[in-house]
């Protein structure tokens, strides 16, 4: 009689196509506009140093992503470590940043001011109205279909974009490989002392297995015909539509707007200029 | 051009005149004076021992050995009468390893690749796609499927299918089904005869294992050493599967051929494991990675004994040997050694013991050497387990050489152990294990990927290992390799 051993069945994997972005508006657009998109939005933002225009487009940020089907909460959620910066920036600002009128409190080379203390929440608004938008554009994007905009649309060099996106997947082999190295180092008798020097001599292993690694892939991939001279074709096509137009638009306005507000108010506070 | 007027694929013919390749780091030809002809629609097994210029020959013919900073050609090496480095897209090749042939996310994207790189129309390209997944049993499969949770088998299918679509006339397999379990052996196998039967290829394959391919090949060629004094490699046999296995049949098999009906000497234990003392065992265990992949599990294993855990792909028995080696946490329940074997001021729980108690107690060979491979020499990484548990320099070194000298290993002692090849490898990663003494030895895989030669060394090691008293566990789907150790067979399986 043969001993078993028994295990739990595997689960009926669903191999479902995952979504490419949680806003059904997002997931329309063309990969390499959310990048273009995100730019639009944060590179005027820089121009002024005030509460008015972050929050004003801020706020409307996060309304027109509730319409487009993520609700303010999952916006939190997902944006997490952007509001971790910006209190970071908050508290430094504030209590480091240039001394201007009424100082409310005093410790050593610490000072909060009335004016640190405007600086500090004008930059936290800033550094969230930045950030926000870019991290939810970013969500579930597929590496894949990036790649095919950046050749297509932006035509960076074929060779160099799926040749890193080819890189890419290996990160998953390497995660694999690095909690392997570390077993195997415990099984030898070399997990116990410094964990800071363990982390060194394990790196160093990754990085031999990661380059034997890029080798055969980068072999196998010249046996298909990559890197020779011959063009390329694409088997499939990545342009820019419609509603792509309408979202460089709408990414354009909002800054505007926000920044109108800001200098009508009276808000308006040079960034380069003190 | 690869195809004719109809559509279909034109076998591609090779001839090699003269053709020799130089690593541009050797001294040594890897090949030289190398004369062959193979007709288009040939399908020819190339056998040879390890390091005798199987893959430099494979990749010479898919020309993909590199330009002349990377090495030295003589004579010339063609397809259909154009040089092999100049025919691209003429030869598509399949390698061994799964894991690094699969380049895109979707396996549709992935079969494209190559028409891509030939810059074929999008509309060919996709009616190639659907034909070549079609062929190697994948069609089931949509083309926006994940290539991240695919088998083994599936896999090198998809390498396959991708490099069928580039409607290449010559097919060249570099030991397709050396990592693959048997089912994965099977599939690959029915995918390439489906192929050959549509598609009248011209076929080279390698591959130790003669008699998974036996029925599809009709010619063998032989690659070794024609000078005894030389190091240089050529053709020593070329013939019907038949004339070259009657003639070469001792010479093949010493070269680490599975030669077909070849009887495997028996490595049965002199008694039997029964009465022997429990050294490791699971006591209501529960194993897994973050969810229980087994529960409730009662096992022992005994003294000078092999224990072999079989079972389908994925079931968790990697998993499971992890957990018995004290490296993964148990889920619930314990993994207990006998008191005995206990260091001292420990639990008996061995996660919990420090890296270094594991060493004479419980030792683990992963699957992948390159893993386990820590030290810039071979006599150094050999020497680690001995050295940690705190033995003299002398001693330490003495356990190491005697070590390689049994290993076969001795003038490898100053080499890089990543230099080593694949069975040299294999046999190291054994060695630094058993340097420590372990009375628990456990194994993942000892022996996928191996020619006949390393496979009967490991034979050898893991039944010396077990007749001189320690308990064996081994992973494996090798059944021949279960026989000849007249191992004690434990199924994983899956509970209904």
């Amino acid at each position: 009689m043969t001993e078993t051993i028994g295990v739990v069945p595997h689960k009926e994997r669903h191999d479902e196509p995952r979504a490419t972005s949680p806003s059904w508006f997002i997931a329309k657009l063309n990969p390499v506009s959310r990048f273009i998109g995100a730019m639009l939005l944060c590179v005027p933002m820089f121009l002024s140093l005030d509460v008015v225009s972050a929050s004003t487009a801020l706020l409307i940020d996060f309304a027109l992503l509730w319409i487009g089907g993520v609700n303010p909460l999952m916006v939190l959620r997902r944006t997490w470590m952007v509001w971790i910066a910006a209190v970071g920036s908050f508290v430094s600002v504030t209590l480091y940043g240039t001394a201007s009128g009424a100082i409310l409190f005093r410790f050593g080379l610490m000072a909060v001011s009335e004016g640190s203390l405007y600086a500090g929440a004008a930059t936290f608004l800033r550094v969230a109205a930045i950030a926000v938008p870019g991290v939810i554009f970013a969500l579930g994007l597929d590496p894949t279909d990036l790649a095919d905009g950046l050749v297509q649309i932006l035509h960076l060099p074929s060779k160099f974009v799926y040749g890193g996106l080819a890189g890419m997947r290996m990160v998953t082999l390497l995660q694999d490989d690095w909690r392997a190295l570390g077993l195997s180092r415990r099984s030898r008798g070399l997990g116990d002392g410094s964990a800071i020097r363990r982390v060194f001599m394990q790196a160093f292993s990754l990085l031999v297995v990661s380059i034997r690694r890029g080798t055969k892939l980068a072999t196998a991939m010249e046996a298909r015909g990559f890197g020779g001279d011959a063009p390329r074709s694409q088997a499939r096509t990545s342009r820019l539509h419609g509603v792509d137009w309408l979202f460089y638009l709408i990414c354009m306005a909002i800054p505007a707007v926000a920044l109108l507000l800001a200098y009508r108010t009276g808000y308006w506070h040079w960034s380069f200029r003190n | 051009m690869t195809t004719d007027e109809a559509g279909a694929v034109v076998a591609a013919g090779v001839k090699a005149v003269d053709w020799g390749w130089r690593h541009a780091s050797r001294k040594d030809f890897a090949l030289r004076h190398v004369d062959f002809e193979i007709r288009p629609g040939e399908r020819v097994l190339l056998l040879g021992a390890s390091g005798a210029g199987k893959s430099t020959l494979m990749a010479g013919l898919a020309g993909v050995l590199g330009g002349d900073d990377e090495g030295e050609q003589e004579g010339s090496l063609r397809i259909d009468g154009i040089d092999s480095r100049a025919a691209r897209g003429r030869s598509g090749l399949v390698m061994q390893d799964p894991d690094a042939q699969t380049i895109l996310e979707r396996a549709g994207d992935d079969t494209a690749f190559g028409c891509e790189n030939l810059g074929l129309g999008r509309d060919v390209i996709w009616k190639r796609v659907r034909e070549s997944l079609d062929v190697v049993g994948l069609g089931y499969m949509r083309t926006d499927h994940s290539t991240r949770r695919l088998s083994g088998g599936q896999r090198q299918r998809l390498a396959l299918a991708g490099v069928l679509a580039m409607h290449p006339g010559l097919l060249l397999l570099d030991e397709p089904t050396a990592n693959l379990d048997p089912e994965g052996v099977q599939e690959v196998h029915d995918a390439v005869r489906q192929v050959l039967e549509q598609g009248h290829e011209t076929l080279v394959v390698v591959e130790h294992h003669i008699d998974v391919w036996l029925d599809l090949v009709d010619r063998v060629i032989v690659l070794g050493r024609p000078n005894d004094d030389s190091y240089e490699g050529g053709v020593i046999a070329d013939g019907t599967p038949e004339e070259v296995f009657s003639v070469m049949g001792d010479v093949l098999a010493e070269g680490g051929a599975w030669v077909p009906g070849r009887e495997i000497a028996s490595h049965a234990p002199t008694r039997s494991g029964h009465g022997r003392d429990v050294v490791l065992y699971a006591d209501d265990l529960s194993f897994g990675r973050s969810f229980p992949l087994g529960e409730h599990i009662n096992v022992r294993f005994h003294a000078g004994e092999v224990a072999a855990l079989t079972g389908r792909n994925g079931v968790g028995k990697s998993t499971l040997a992890l957990t018995l080696a004290g490296l993964l946490k148990p889920i619930a329940g314990h993994v207990r050694v006998a008191d005995s074997m206990m260091p001292a001021r420990r639990e008996n729980d061995p996660f919990t013991w420090k890296s270094r108690d594991l060493l004479g107690r419980i030792g683990m060979v992963f699957q992948e050497p390159e893993h386990q491979f820590v030290a810039s020499n071979v006599r150094d990484e050999v020497a680690i387990g001995p050295k940690s548990m705190g033995k003299s320099d002398e001693e330490t070194y003495a356990i190491a050489d005697g070590m390689l000298e049994r290993m076969n290993l001795k003038r490898f002692a100053p080499a890089n152990p990543f230099t080593l090849s694949g069975g040299e490898k294999r046999r190291l990663s054994v060695a630094s294990m058993l340097a420590a003494a372990p009375k628990v030895i456990i194994m993942d895989e000892p022996t996928f990927g191996q020619d006949f030669t390393t496979w009967t060394e490991m034979v050898e090691l893991i039944a010396s290992a077990r007749d001189a008293g320690s308990a064996v566990i081994m992973v494996t789907h090798d059944e021949t390799l279960i026989k000849t150790l007249d191992a004690r067979r434990i199924v994983v399986s899956e509970e209904e």
